[in-house]
């Protein structure tokens, strides 16, 4: 099936995009409320929890340009020296523009 | 079910705490606003069509992807699927948070998951593994995203051509870099570091020989297995009861 983009059109999409996005942010959540929390699901979700930004970051790191590798390492430094977020934030931005703008 | 139950006390000034929490990210976030806002316009999405996008759906990854696929028709079906598999970490961002949120009343429970994205997530679950309650960070944080996302659309779509180029500033790297400092915020224990491992490890492989998309649920699920089979010592102490095989 596919839908023309009129007017009419991109507002359906929108309407499927926003019910399909809304699925995953109560999906989680709803299946949830029919399990029992014990110490064993929590270690679970909690292990989980961390490892969700792991594998954004890593693919991220691996499959972007050099930029990208070099703000991740620079963050991940500054912020094991400093454990200030800001800060380790903005160091890591200004190695990937670096990078970018000697590259 | 009684109210009883539900025993989370949100705090207005908290909240607003929250708000300005991230409020610095959240100008980072309008940058990414406005290339969305500058990509759609090109697609030739109205500008109010544009936003509108922005504020329901709300998850700037996802809309990326859909634009991949716009043209004079667009399959609904792909699109779907696409949309669902970027966002499918919502589904276990939502699961880690239930111990919480079964403190909230379903409708205000559901009514926080409309503002749930990555960075007042990731701050979310960063101030539970260091012990703190903050819900107030979804609602809060989630707000200030929702609206530095929806003005970033707007300056893209009236003024794209204010920033050609953000990759040059390292603005494509923001959302990277914060969750990164999110999670080495975290405890660092040999079993989350072996649980990282194993989420690295298999997210890598997901995205190289598994179909687009699907690297952070896999990743996740994962390292999530790790904490399954082994648990930290002290997580069972006091909750013996809960614990009966």
């Amino acid at each position: 099936m596919t839908i023309e983009t009129t007017s009419a059109g991109v507002l359906a999409l929108i309407a499927i995009m926003t019910v399909v996005t809304l699925i995953t942010r109560f999906g989680g959540v709803f299946l949830m409320s029919f399990v029992r929390i014990n110490p064993r699901v929590e270690s679970f979700i909690n292990t989980m929890a961390s490892s969700v930004l792991i594998a954004i970051i890593v693919p991220m790191a691996v499959g972007g340009d050099l930029g990208a590798l070099a703000a991740l390492v620079a963050t991940g430094v500054t912020m094991l020296a400093t454990r200030k977020p800001l800060p380790s934030i903005t160091v890591g931005l200004l190695a990937a523009a670096l990078v970018r703008y000697l590259a | 079910m009684s109210g009883a139950h539900y025993s989370y006390q949100f705090q207005a000034n908290r909240v607003r705490a929250e708000f300005f929490r991230l409020l610095p990210i959240s100008l980072f976030v309008v940058a990414f606003g406005a290339a969305f806002g500058l990509a759609s316009t090109q697609e030739g999405l109205s500008p109010l069509e544009s936003i509108l996008m922005s504020a329901t759906v709300f998850a700037g990854a996802s809309q990326f992807g859909a634009l991949d696929l716009w043209g004079t028709e667009v399959s609904v079906l792909p699109m779907m699927v696409v949309v669902f598999a970027i966002n499918s970490r919502h589904l276990l961002m939502g699961a880690s948070l239930y111990p919480m949120l079964k403190q909230v009343p379903p409708g205000r429970r559901y009514g926080l998951m409309l503002l749930l994205t990555d960075a007042n997530w990731a701050a979310c679950a960063q101030d539970y593994q260091n012990g703190r309650h903050n819900l107030e960070v979804i609602v809060g944080g989630g707000l200030v995203l929702w609206l530095a996302w929806i003005f970033g659309t707007a300056l893209g779509v009236y003024f794209g051509g204010l920033m050609q180029n953000p990759e040059a500033f390292g603005l494509d790297m923001v959302l990277g870099c914060f969750l990164l400092t999110m999670a080495l915020g975290g405890q660092k224990s040999p079993r989350v570091l072996v649980a990282w491992s194993v989420a690295a490890v298999s997210a890598l492989a997901a995205w190289k020989w598994l179909p687009p998309n699907m690297h952070v649920v896999v990743g996740a699920l994962a390292g999530g297995l790790i904490g399954l089979f082994w648990l930290e010592p002290k997580a069972g102490a006091g909750k013996e009861v809960a614990s009966d095989h």
